[in-house]
């Protein structure tokens, strides 16, 4: 079965990261194909690279980061909400003047369409957060 | 095919369970997770919106939220069922779509 996920809140603030990080764990792990995995609203903090938490804690960011790296997923990041809470890769430091980039290895910024083509691709969307 | 309705809101802090029942077919399943898990305790105020939905939809409880919490499968309702993230998958992998109730 061919699944999109989407994710609608930030990590460490609700338990939804969390828990689609799992679900898609574990259905990749059951064999499972996962088309892609969309950041909106407070998800697109899912994708900075510069997230530091204690050592003793789960590196939410990595763990993505560690899934896409093993199963070649698309990870991607809404450009309107990513705009509004800093979320830069090259091209938008450059087309808006910023000084800097932030963005995870194998996430990209990308437009709402992303979900809208996933959801028509996809057997079935999985929600997470508010 | 039916529909798997997903509740990620414990009943005591968000009506997302009460919009859930009120919405959902003869025939669905619903799966609750997150705070949503607290739904399924035995003895509460909420107890009975679960058994009465029981009488026409299957329940399920995600394990890993659940004992999370300290919550020990002694205080589950009869009849609803524990699943793990595997199981997670195989309820979405077996409906016709998913619904979250937020």
């Amino acid at each position: 079965m061919k699944f999109a996920i989407q994710v609608n809140e930030g990590p460490y603030q609700h338990q939804a990261s969390d828990s689609a990080y799992q679900f898609t764990k574990a259905a990749l792990e059951k064999g499972h194909e996962c088309f892609r995995v969309f950041f909106y609203h407070d998800g697109v903090l899912n994708g900075t690279r510069l997230t530091t938490p204690p050592q003793d804690d789960r590196n939410i960011v990595n763990n993505w980061v560690e899934l896409a790296e093993k199963y070649d997923l698309d990870l991607v990041v809404c450009v309107a909400a990513a705009q509004r809470r800093g979320i830069v890769d090259e091209g938008e430091a450059e087309r808006n003047g910023k000084d800097a980039t932030n963005i995870a290895p194998r996430f990209r910024i990308s437009g709402l369409g992303q979900l809208i083509e996933a959801a028509i691709q996809c057997d079935k969307l999985v929600v997470f957060g508010d | 095919m039916s529909d798997l309705h997903t509740v990620n809101k414990s009943p005591f802090e968000k009506n997302s369970l009460d919009t859930c029942l009120r919405l959902s077919k003869a025939g669905s399943s619903i799966l609750l997770y997150e705070d949503g898990v607290y739904a399924a305790l035995a003895g509460t105020s909420a107890s009975e919106k679960i058994t009465g939905a029981l009488a026409d939809r299957k329940v399920y409880v995600l394990e890993p939220d659940f004992r999370a919490r300290g919550l020990k499968a002694d205080r589950l309702i009869e009849g609803v069922e524990m699943v793990d993230y595997a199981g997670f998958v195989d309820l979405v992998d077996a409906c016709s779509k998913v619904q979250a109730w937020v």
